[in-house]
């Protein structure tokens, strides 16, 4: 089910979409930088997910059906920490969810760790997907993703195919690029600039207490742009973090092959349910 | 799952000179470099070529050494690295150009434009052997 929920966000009004479906604890589902929920569509079509969650995934303000607030014409997107978080917590408030799994991936996995220390209280668990408090950027010059004589959808499209895993089917590869490929103009970018700028938590990663809020990394083999190193440094500085590498997946695991990546989520999925608090 | 030596090592510089034929085979794959017309130089090692495109069809690639040729973009990496790339299921950082790169085994130079802008189509290209039968 899809609906519209009206958020002030940065004290202006915005209309957030997102889709749900199951019964349960939340499940926040945190999309990448320059796609939007439909990544999630495959959690929300498992049964084996939505008989015990609420699967909840939301577009962020400029993706997916998400329109950008009015006055958007005359700024430069750019994605902020604050921005990001208060979008989170103020959709959460806004559905009254009782402290729900965040589940997020790329961006969507960066800002996991930061709800990990600022507010591990509202959090039943959190799941960080392709995430680690630092990433050596495989790029030197964004303004390559939003420029006149270059299709932005086209390049971010041809750009984050590689970070899919080879074992990836054509058909759920294909539909993870077209997602791409509708991003609107310097949205991509505008997201990397949290990703990127704003991104470095070394200096205070290690803070995360485990103990107030379970903490699951899981990074796929062939993410070149979160490695498995990355995510191997960053859960060996926060103690108690549970540390996957998921084989033959890449940046993209809940779309680019949702039949692996389930193999993966499920047994997290029934853990949280054994033992985070009610 | 790595490309292993032992095993049928794939031979780069035959792959080179099948490129045209396998990209000219590959209708959806014309189609989306119809907007292309370039000449970009690929290095295996030492070893350069220069590969002509033309709306989307390659022409036969030439071999070098070079003395006076102009080449909008070079891609360049060892001929190790390539066989690994051109595996059916290359290992991690080496299924995909910016995967090289960042691992430091490949450089792109010169005008990076008709890369960026047709860039769907040239990681194509450049990964046709992969999907095509082993041969030479």
């Amino acid at each position: 089910m899809g609906r519209y929920l009206h958020l002030p966000l940065g004290g202006r009004p915005h209309r957030v979409y997102f889709e749900e479906a199951g019964q349960g604890p939340p499940l926040v589902c945190l999309h990448t930088a320059g796609a939007d929920g439909r990544q999630f569509r495959h959690l929300m079509t498992d049964e084996a997910i939505t008989r015990h969650w609420r699967v909840l995934a939301f577009d962020m303000p400029r993706h997916g059906k998400s329109l950008p607030p009015a006055g958007w014409q005359d700024e430069e997107y750019r994605l902020t920490t604050a921005a990001y978080v208060e979008l989170i917590l103020a959709f959460s408030d806004a559905l009254g969810l009782d402290r729900p799994v965040a589940l997020g991936c790329s961006i969507g996995g960066k800002i996991v760790l930061e709800l990990a220390l600022r507010a591990p209280q509202r959090f039943r668990a959190l799941i960080g997907l392709e995430a680690a408090a630092y990433q050596t950027p495989w790029y030197d010059d964004t303004s390559w993703l939003h420029r006149h004589d270059v299709h932005g959808g086209e390049l971010c499209s041809a750009l984050m195919s590689g970070l899919i895993a080879p074992q990836a089917p054509e058909e759920t590869r294909w539909e993870t690029l077209w997602m791409y490929a509708q991003g609107g103009p310097g949205v991509f970018r505008g997201d990397l600039h949290f990703y990127r700028v704003e991104g470095d938590l070394r200096d205070r990663v290690d803070r995360i207490d485990t103990a107030r809020c379970p903490l699951y990394l899981l990074t796929g083999e062939y993410d070149f742009s979160c490695t498995p190193d990355d995510t191997r440094a960053t859960a060996a500085r926060i103690p108690g973090a549970r540390l996957t590498i998921m084989q033959g997946l890449g940046h993209f695991p809940m779309s680019e092959h949702p039949e692996r990546f389930r193999t993966y989520l499920l047994p997290v999925l029934e853990e949280i349910r054994a033992t985070a608090s009610p | 799952m790595g490309y292993d030596a032992a095993v049928s090592p794939p031979q780069p510089e035959a792959i080179v000179a099948r490129l045209p034929e396998l990209v000219n085979a590959d209708a959806g794959l014309v189609r989306r470099g119809q907007g292309l017309t370039t000449t970009f130089l690929l290095a295996v090692g030492d070893t350069e070529y220069l590969v002509h495109v033309a709306g989307g069809r390659l022409a036969p690639v030439e071999r070098g050494p070079f003395l006076l040729r102009s080449w909008t973009f070079a891609v360049r990496a060892p001929g190790d690295a390539w066989a690994r790339f051109w595996t059916p299921l290359p290992e991690p950082g080496y299924h995909d150009l910016f995967a090289m790169k960042k691992l430091g085994v490949a450089r792109v130079e010169g005008d990076l434009w008709p890369l960026m802008a047709h860039l769907r189509y040239l990681k194509d290209v450049l990964a046709a052997p992969r999907r095509a039968p082993a041969s030479g």
